[in-house]
């Protein structure tokens, strides 16, 4: 097991690299750097002198090698360098925005657990009826519609309802105040974009749900318990349910990774001030720093989310083998 | 060809005809029956915008700016007096063409790739797995940002905005489909017949193009219904985000990310585009899922 883990959790040090070379070079390949924008970006005269000053402190004068070297250096000791654009540090302006996305992200896989799993268990008890087709039907739903389009519905019912009832037009607060300050403030501030992404990541596990009870029920063990008479409410809940949620964990797993990157769209909705949407400008400002910055910490997240969810895969289930 | 024997010509004529095999579909695939129809109905809408509507999607008309639906404009007309409908019309030209040109070109490299891969195995599969592995750490929408990010300032004009959305969408499909055809190509790989056809001197191209790749058809057609719907939302959250297609070209993305300004007074602009994508998404995935259910010989039995 041991050998395992410390195997898989070498394999991740090349994709980490690759990744982090992926998006260096990409960058680099764009026309315009951050000193033409950030000086010249209105369209006024610029000393070009200026601009080739602004590019020697930022390090773009250096051979691609250097910076790339800087870069992954950095990022082995976890300093992300300093953003070509704003000039304060990029892990200090990725902390102000973290807390907030981190936050939506987990109350999102709340909702989408809380949906997924019922559904999920009475679209498999129930297999081929009309709940069968109605749940599949909300699940697939829940793929098509864009989290975008949900959240902006949300906010007009939000709009129209408190008009209704109070006659005041409200909406949701946009400056964050974190949850242990003022727990209601911040939860009618986040609850309504983790909504908007929750349901559509409930969409995916909802099928797991289904599919991977579906295929416990059929067990020979299963059959057993029948046959010794106990109830059907019984064999899927104490039985069956169990062996089920081990694929549903790892979706649910790979998704949350997934969610930092739904998060983008989402906070652009609900104008929040996260960390896809520091992602959203600091593509537009062409600040190379503060983009590799981000994508690299999505990128771990992502790969260390998949590693848990393999260690942890390998541990429920001991028949997998490791290799 | 050799002579016919009377069985073959009895199979050949009790073979059930294309009305028939489309009847067993929908009884067996309801939901997926009802994907088709919604496909079928976009890519008729596609077809005949034009016919559909007296307006231009993309003329500006200042005395009919904001108007609320009404029997003219049953959807109302957006900031620039244009009428909501027609770009909705237009839109599906936009979702449709970038949807099935992103789903075919990433699905066929990604299956030359996969194939490939497999069919040398030893070094090359294996460096390959590493590159896949490098770009699936990216998420899809993470990946197409920072490609357009590249490509946004090569764009001459608002129209070859939609050919960069392209490019941006199908590059992070490759790998997803290159890693689903060469886990199938591999099982292939091991039937002697591929052997054989070595030992008979075939050219690789020629193996891997008539003998393998055949043989991966069905994860690949499942590959390319289930990118149509993924690649019509991405291109929507990409546009919505400011990031995709460009002003005036009709996209429903586009639409609502014009809308979210006005949604306070004017909450019919942010209704329809929404309405658009998401049935049409639905129906693709539906049909998608009813595509992969009939081809996917393991998964049937469910």
């Amino acid at each position: 097991m041991w050998q395992y883990v410390f195997k898989r959790l070498l394999l991740m040090i090349p994709t980490v690299l690759g990744a982090a070379f992926v998006i260096f070079f990409m960058l680099r390949a764009m026309p315009g750097d951050v000193c033409e924008l950030k000086l010249g970006g209105e369209g006024a005269y610029v000393d070009e002198a200026q601009i080739e000053l602004c590019r020697e402190q930022q390090g773009l004068n250096d051979p691609l090698v250097v910076q790339f070297t800087n870069f992954v250096g950095g990022l082995a000791v976890l300093d992300f360098g300093t953003s070509m654009w704003t000039g304060r540090k990029v892990a200090y302006e990725m902390g102000l925005r973290f807390e907030l996305s981190l936050q939506v992200a987990i109350m999102a896989t709340i909702v989408s657990i809380v949906i997924a799993i019922p559904l999920g268990t009475l679209s498999a008890v129930y297999q081929n009826s009309w709940i069968d087709y109605f749940v599949r039907s909300i699940a697939v739903a829940g793929i098509a519609v864009p989290s975008f389009w949900l959240g902006i519905l949300i906010l007009l019912a939000l709009l129209s309802v408190s008009d209704a009832l109070t006659g005041t037009r409200w909406t949701p607060p946009i400056d964050y105040v974190p949850l242990w300050k003022d727990p209601a403030y911040n939860l009618s501030m986040l609850i309504w974009p983790a909504l908007a992404t929750g349901y559509r990541y409930s969409a995916v596990a909802t099928r797991m749900m289904r599919s991977a009870l579906l295929e416990v029920l059929r067990e020979d063990y299963v059959r057993t318990a029948r046959a010794k008479g106990l109830t059907e409410t019984l064999i899927v809940n104490r039985h069956a349910l169990k062996n089920a949620l081990l694929p549903v964990v790892t979706v649910i797993g790979i998704e949350f990774a997934f969610l930092m990157g739904g998060l983008v769209v989402t906070e652009q909705v609900f104008n929040l001030n996260g960390l896809g949407r520091l992602l959203v400008d600091s593509v537009t400002q062409v600040d190379y720093t503060m983009t590799q910055g981000i994508v690299m910490l999505i990128v771990l997240i992502f790969v260390f989310t998949n590693f848990l969810v393999d260690i942890l895969y390998a541990w429920l289930d001991p028949r997998i083998r490791y290799s | 060809m050799s002579d016919v024997t009377t069985e073959q010509l009895e199979e050949i004529r009790d073979r059930p005809g294309l009305l028939s095999q489309i009847a067993t579909f929908a009884r067996k695939q309801p939901l997926g029956t009802g994907g088709a129809v919604v496909v079928i109905l976009y890519v008729l809408m596609a077809i005949f915008a034009p016919y559909l509507t007296a307006f231009d999607p993309t003329a500006n008309s200042y005395d009919s700016q904001f108007v609320a639906p009404n029997a003219q404009f049953p959807m109302g007309t957006d900031e620039w007096g244009r009428d909501i409908l027609t770009r909705v019309l237009y839109g599906s030209r936009t979702a449709l063409f970038v949807g099935f040109t992103c789903a075919i070109v990433g699905s066929t490299v990604g299956l030359v790739l996969g194939v490939g891969s497999a069919y040398f195995g030893g070094i090359v599969d294996l460096i390959f797995q590493r590159i896949m592995d490098v770009f699936m750490a990216f998420p899809l929408i993470i990946m197409a940002l920072a490609i357009v990010s590249i490509t946004q300032s090569l764009q001459v004009s608002p129209e070859s905005s939609v050919y960069f959305v392209i490019i941006a969408i199908t590059l992070p499909l490759i790998p997803n489909c290159a890693r689903v055809v060469r886990s199938s190509a591999l099982a292939i790989r091991e039937i002697p017949y591929v052997d054989a056809a070595r030992a008979n001197g075939f050219s690789d191209t020629r193996i891997i193009l008539r003998h393998m790749v055949p043989n991966v058809m069905a994860p690949y057609l499942i590959m390319i219904t289930a990118f149509v719907g993924q690649a019509i939302l991405l291109e929507a959250s990409l546009s919505f985000l400011g990031l995709g297609v460009q002003d005036p070209v009709p996209a429903w993305g586009l639409m609502l990310r014009n809308a979210q300004e006005f949604i306070r007074t004017e909450p019919w602009i942010a209704i329809w585009p929404g309405v658009a994508i998401t049935l049409g998404v639905f129906g693709f995935n539906l049909f998608g899922d009813a595509v992969r259910d009939a081809l996917d010989p393991k998964l049937r039995s469910q």
